[in-house]
């Protein structure tokens, strides 16, 4: 690993000031991304500004039910809070389901969004990579194309984003709060992770100087009644092929309100507006679940060794709906 | 920081992970390095009591924190009690990835004592009972390229149900 000068932060104020005077600085959290970034020369920084020491490490309720999380609150904490398990189940579940248990313990929420692609060719300094050097082409393109994307992709970039936590965040309407010298900043979860278009290496909406301070969930009653369920090629410690966060009330026989994201299929963790837009309203039986997922999914294109995904991914939509009903998504 | 109970100063770059602190600058090398990318689960200590990749930590991170290593967890001598397990069970082969086996399990059995869930845990609200396949879900950080997950994991159910075990003769036998 090349070697960076080191400087650890007491507060936010702080450690907005030091990356803001110095371009090629970069925070660091739990490590468990960045670290393993830096020892492959994948990430370069000149300089990193250690936030791990910040009291950013409480989950708090607000008034009206929803919660604040501190951007440090460490994975396996937020899993394991009891408001999350019981007012988020699908949050707590998408969380556990990821890395291995030694690295929630190290990770943190606002690293968890930030975390990049597990891409290979990404990783692979010999392949040519847009995200990693913009403008060097894509060797995943033609190359061993399993784990990609299969909606919102790119001729430039077919990477897919490996976070679970955030498809869950992304379903439940979470807002991230950013800081920088310039001020405080609030970006919908649904916005902060871009589409690759022409310029894959710009992957979130949060600027160089910008801070993860927290995340906030909304109150969402129908998030009660909700799962996340992840198809993987070994039954742990694996990143996602597909994966479903969806939550479900139904009331007097329709769909009262539903919630729906996806991971695995795209550069971001995608919210499934059309699907929703079809189920809200609707009768919650086994066609109308098939036939949100079949119009969610009609736009993907799949790559020569992922065709698999669309079929898997609606699939898996309509088993997390029908859990939830049996579950008691019917009042 | 403190290792093993005792007050350890040391002077490192930024970029030294916590576990080449370790090995390389404190000679403690039961605690061992497999993929160095969080991977394997070789190098697992436990600070402040809970378990993490120390190839994935910068020292420096975790100036004044309390790390327990192989080593150290031992008391007075006598074997902690996973260690017996471990041996009694056939819980490894080559041995390699056993330091960070047994640091995991001991984090492990800590977060299960405190209610953590798991993915495989059905009903996030309820107590667990820590089942082959609870043990399984929660030590998958943890890979043995000799395959003896029989034995680590019948260990760590010992351990757990306080059963001293007799596990002598193999399952198969019995
Ligand atoms: S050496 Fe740290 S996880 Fe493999
Ligand atoms: S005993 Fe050899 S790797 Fe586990």
């Amino acid at each position: 690993m090349r070697s960076f000068a080191y400087v650890s932060a007491p507060d936010v104020a702080t450690a907005v000031r030091a990356i803001a005077s110095e371009p090629r600085a970069k925070f660091i959290g739990g490590g468990t991304n960045l670290v393993d970034l830096m020892r492959e020369d994948i990430e370069q920084p000149e300089t990193v500004v250690d936030i791990s020491g910040i009291a950013l490490t409480g989950v708090e309720e607000l008034p009206g039910g929803g919660l604040r999380i501190g951007a440090l609150v460490r994975n396996s904490h937020l899993a394991t809070h009891p408001l999350v398990r019981s007012r988020y189940p699908v949050l707590a579940q998408a969380i556990l389901t990821g890395a291995s248990a030694q690295l929630r313990n190290m990770a943190t929420v606002g690293g968890n969004l930030l975390q990049r692609t597990r891409c290979p060719y990404f990783y692979d300094l010999a392949a040519a990579c847009n995200k990693r050097e913009p403008g060097s082409g894509c060797d995943a393109l033609g190359g061993f194309t399993r784990n990609h994307a299969v909606l919102g992709a790119s001729e430039s970039c077919i990477a897919t984003h490996p976070s679970d936590m955030c498809v869950a965040l992304a379903a439940l309407d979470a807002v991230v709060e950013v800081e920088s010298v310039r001020g405080v900043r609030r970006i919908p979860l649904v916005g902060f992770h871009r589409l690759p278009g022409d310029s894959p290496h710009v992957e979130t909406e949060i600027a160089a100087d910008e801070m993860v301070t927290a995340v906030e969930l909304p109150a969402l009653p129908v998030a009660a009644t909700s799962r996340y369920r992840k198809v993987r090629d070994r039954a742990s410690f694996a990143f996602a092929l597909v994966s479903v966060a969806a939550a479900l009330e139904v009331r007097d026989g329709t769909v009262a309100a539903v919630r729906l994201a996806l991971g695995g299929v795209a550069a971001k963790p995608w919210r499934a507006h059309e699907a929703e837009r079809l189920l809200l309203g609707a009768a919650p039986t086994e066609e109308s679940f098939r036939l949100a997922a079949a119009a969610e999914l009609a736009p993907a294109v799949a790559q020569p060794h992922n065709t698999f995904k669309i079929e898997l991914a609606q699939r898996s939509i309509v088993a997390v709906f029908r859990q939830l009903l049996a579950e008691g998504g019917a009042a | 920081m403190r290792v093993n109970g005792a007050v350890r100063s040391l002077e490192v770059e930024p970029r030294v992970s916590l576990l080449d602190a370790l090995r390389d600058h404190l000679g403690l090398t039961g605690t061992k390095k497999g993929c160095n990318q969080g991977a394997c689960g070789a190098c697992t200590v436990l600070v402040d009591g809970e378990r993490i990749n120390s190839c994935l930590a910068l020292a420096v991170q975790y100036a004044g924190r309390e790390v327990v290593t192989i080593e150290g967890v031992a008391a007075d001598g006598q074997a902690h009690p996973l260690q017996e397990a471990f041996i009694r069970n056939d819980g490894f082969q080559c041995g390699y990835c056993t330091s960070g086996q047994i640091c995991s399990a001991i984090g492990m059995l800590a977060e299960h004592r405190a209610g953590v869930p798991s993915a495989v845990t059905e009903h996030l609200a309820a107590d667990v009972e820590l089942s082959a396949a609870e043990i399984r879900e929660r030590m998958s950080g943890n890979l043995c390229r000799c395959g003896a997950y029989n034995g680590i994991v019948e260990s760590i159910q010992d351990v757990a149900s306080g059963d001293p075990g007799d596990h002598d003769v193999p399952e198969t036998v019995r």
